[in-house]
């Protein structure tokens, strides 16, 4: 938590948050992704943890989970994998994924293993607001965890002010209605973004879902804190072989 | 102990609404005004006139004489094969199209597995002239052609599921994945009784009308308004939930489900969920679920399509923890057999589904007074390129 905190602090603009599929394009890469994805600037990252059935995503990620899970990724093993992440990253890395995998890991031992490797922050978006108040805010808070929430064009503003009531790290806005991916730039929303950006919020906010390169990002960072980029990361990292200079490349395309 | 949904939508530890924010508004549009609209009655009025003069409502209770006498009780069977399209599904699909309409929305999704939910949506959206658009697994579109050109001739487009295992689990993430994108213009529905909360429930009362003329049927056959037992199969679990709902809190009636046991419990070759399930989410509902340790959804098998289904509803779940409902397993094999002696006993060729439900008649200790009742939910003509292979 205090590591995205301090993220937000130093950064009042451009933030730049990259979400990564966990054991792709190789089982072993996670560490050597994050690494470079530091070394190239990369404010903030969103770790993904793979499942069988991501509703919530387009082709792109829906793909990454399926090599991931075929590579043999696991809950277990990225903890394993990330054992010592704080001694090769300092940048706040989140980590994001449907509830069923965590529920059967047990979301204690869950909290757990985040805070004893340096997890800052939890994205779960089949984890109902009902259930976190009720059953895990505690838990998550006195793990050091941030939750964080997604906001849609369809949400309304008063289901905003308390998802920002109830934030402790950043509201995630979703760029459009749509699965991750999936459409093409996110110049169709300016009115949901200002009408975010009008209300008086106490959370950082940064946008996500369909930004792809320079353009979007820049439209991002003009509502926002900054952007969020998954599919189009991922597709640059799609049969590399050569993490660094994907990584790199990608990186300067966006900024 | 109520087997009921609560107010917050959950049977006991199952149910609930899982679902991202992205799905929110439509969840809860529906959630808000389910009941209402359900209730309200020039929605009955119409529910009740299509059902009576579209579908063909009242389905018989037809006493099985030659059924009765091999296994020496007095068993009854719930004609829902005689429904128009062949299946108990036309009902859910009815109220579901009539709240549609009434939610103001233009364009229907669903998903389906056999066909059967896919034929039953194709067919009320023709009726009520609004676009559908049915997810379909790549696998199950190969193996059940003759439903897909159903729905097409029903004026619906058929979409090929790509994702995972390409049958019914994936159609289901698809159609999902279609309201995530289309989230105002557009219902999605559901055929079973799964998914996030209200749909376990809507599609449970929608389906009710089973047991609600199953109680004053047996009153004429029977002078009593019960039976002693209702047998019915489980794959996600409407027909069931139909076939229950008024006898949930009645404990003189057994409720017994019919999971499919696939090529044995233990094969690794089964989608007999209770047996091989963990509580667990999927598609926006905790139940029982067959998965793996790390909590990837594993591929459930069975030789009816209609069954092969890695969850169950969370009704059913509940029915399953609390030891109110009795779960029994039925093998491939043993499904056939029923089949066949269905067809051959009674002149009734029952879906490969339902005759999971007869096959559990072996398994029972009958006393010749006792009441049972079957519910035949569908047809066997769809399953004949299957059946062919062991005439």
């Amino acid at each position: 938590m205090e590591r995205i905190k301090k993220a937000f602090e130093e950064k009042s603009e451009g933030i730049l948050s990259i979400f990564i599929t966990a054991g792709y394009p190789n089982l072993n890469d996670t560490i050597e992704v994050l690494k470079e994805l530091e070394a190239n600037g990369v404010d903030m990252i969103e770790l993904g943890i793979p499942f069988s059935d991501p509703m919530a995503d387009g082709p792109i990620i829906q793909k990454a989970s399926e090599v991931a899970i075929d590579n043999g990724m696991t809950l277990k093993l990225l903890f394993e994998q990330l054992k010592d992440l704080r001694q090769h990253v300092s940048i706040p890395v989140l980590l994001m994924g449907y509830l069923n995998p965590v529920m059967q890991y047990g979301y204690e031992e869950f909290c757990q293993s985040c805070q004893e490797v340096g997890i800052d922050g939890i994205i779960l978006p089949d984890l109902p607001l009902y259930e976190y108040e009720e059953e895990y805010k505690e838990l998550f808070e006195s793990h050091g965890l941030a939750n964080v929430f997604l906001v849609t064009p369809e949400t309304s503003s008063e289901r905003i002010q308390k998802l920002d009531g109830l934030s402790n790290g950043f509201l995630y806005l979703v760029s459009s209605s749509s699965t991750t991916g999936k459409k093409d730039g996110i110049d169709g929303t300016a009115e949901y973004f200002q009408r975010v950006q009008n209300m008086t919020l106490k959370s950082p906010t940064l946008i996500g879902f369909n930004i792809k390169d320079s353009k979007s990002y820049q439209v991002a960072c003009k509502y926002s804190k900054g952007a969020i980029i998954g599919s189009a990361f991922i597709k640059a990292l799609n049969g590399s072989e050569n993490i660094k200079e994907s990584v790199n490349n990608f990186i300067k395309i966006i900024r | 102990m109520s087997y009921n949904v609560d107010k917050k939508g959950y049977y006991g530890q199952f149910g609930g609404a899982y679902i991202p924010e992205m799905l929110y508004p439509n969840v809860e549009e529906l959630r808000k005004s389910y009941l209402e609209i359900s209730e309200d009655s020039e929605f009955k009025k119409e529910f009740d006139y299509l059902l009576k003069h579209y579908v063909g409502r009242p389905s018989p209770l037809y006493f099985a004489k030659r059924l009765s006498e091999k296994y020496g009780a007095k068993i009854y069977l719930k004609r829902e094969d005689l429904n128009h399209t062949g299946a108990h599904k036309i009902n859910n699909t009815i109220g579901q199209i009539l709240l549609a309409q009434r939610l103001g929305k233009k364009r229907i999704i669903a998903e389906t597995g056999a066909g059967q939910h896919g034929v039953a949506t194709a067919t009320v959206c023709a009726l009520m002239g609004m676009e559908c658009i049915v997810y379909m697994g790549a696998v199950d579109i190969e193996r059940q052609q003759p439903n897909v050109k159903r729905m097409q001739m029903l004026g619906a487009k058929v979409v090929a599921a790509e994702s995972g295992s390409k049958t019914l689990k994936d159609a289901t993430n698809e159609a999902i994945r279609d309201w995530i994108n289309n989230p105002t213009d557009t219902h999605y529905i559901i055929g079973s009784v799964v998914g996030p909360h209200p749909y376990p429930d809507m599609v449970a009362r929608f389906q009710s009308v089973i047991s609600e003329e199953i109680k004053w049927q047996l009153m004429e056959h029977e002078g009593r308004d019960y039976p002693d037992k209702v047998i019915a199969c489980v794959g996600g679990g409407s027909n069931a939930a139909g076939a229950f709902y008024h006898f949930l809190d009645n404990e003189n009636v057994e409720l017994i489900a019919a999971e499919p046991a696939g090529l044995g419990i233990n094969s690794g070759k089964t989608a007999a969920t209770t047996k091989k399930g963990k509580p667990g989410v999927l598609h926006a509902a905790k139940t029982l679920l067959m998965q793996t340790e790390d909590g990837q959804v594993v591929e459930p098998y069975s030789i009816s399509a209609g069954l092969d289904y890695p969850g169950i509803g969370p009704m059913h779940a509940h029915l399953f923890d609390s030891g109110r409902g009795n779960f029994e397993y039925v093998t491939d094999e043993d499904a056939l057999k029923a089949c066949f002696e269905v067809s051959k006993l009674e002149g009734i060729i029952p879906a490969l589904e339902t005759a999971h439900a007869f096959a559990v008649l072996k398994n029972l200790e009958l006393k010749k007074e006792d009441v049972v009742v079957i519910n035949l939910s569908g047809r066997g003509d769809k399953d004949l390129g299957t059946l062919m292979k062991y005439i």
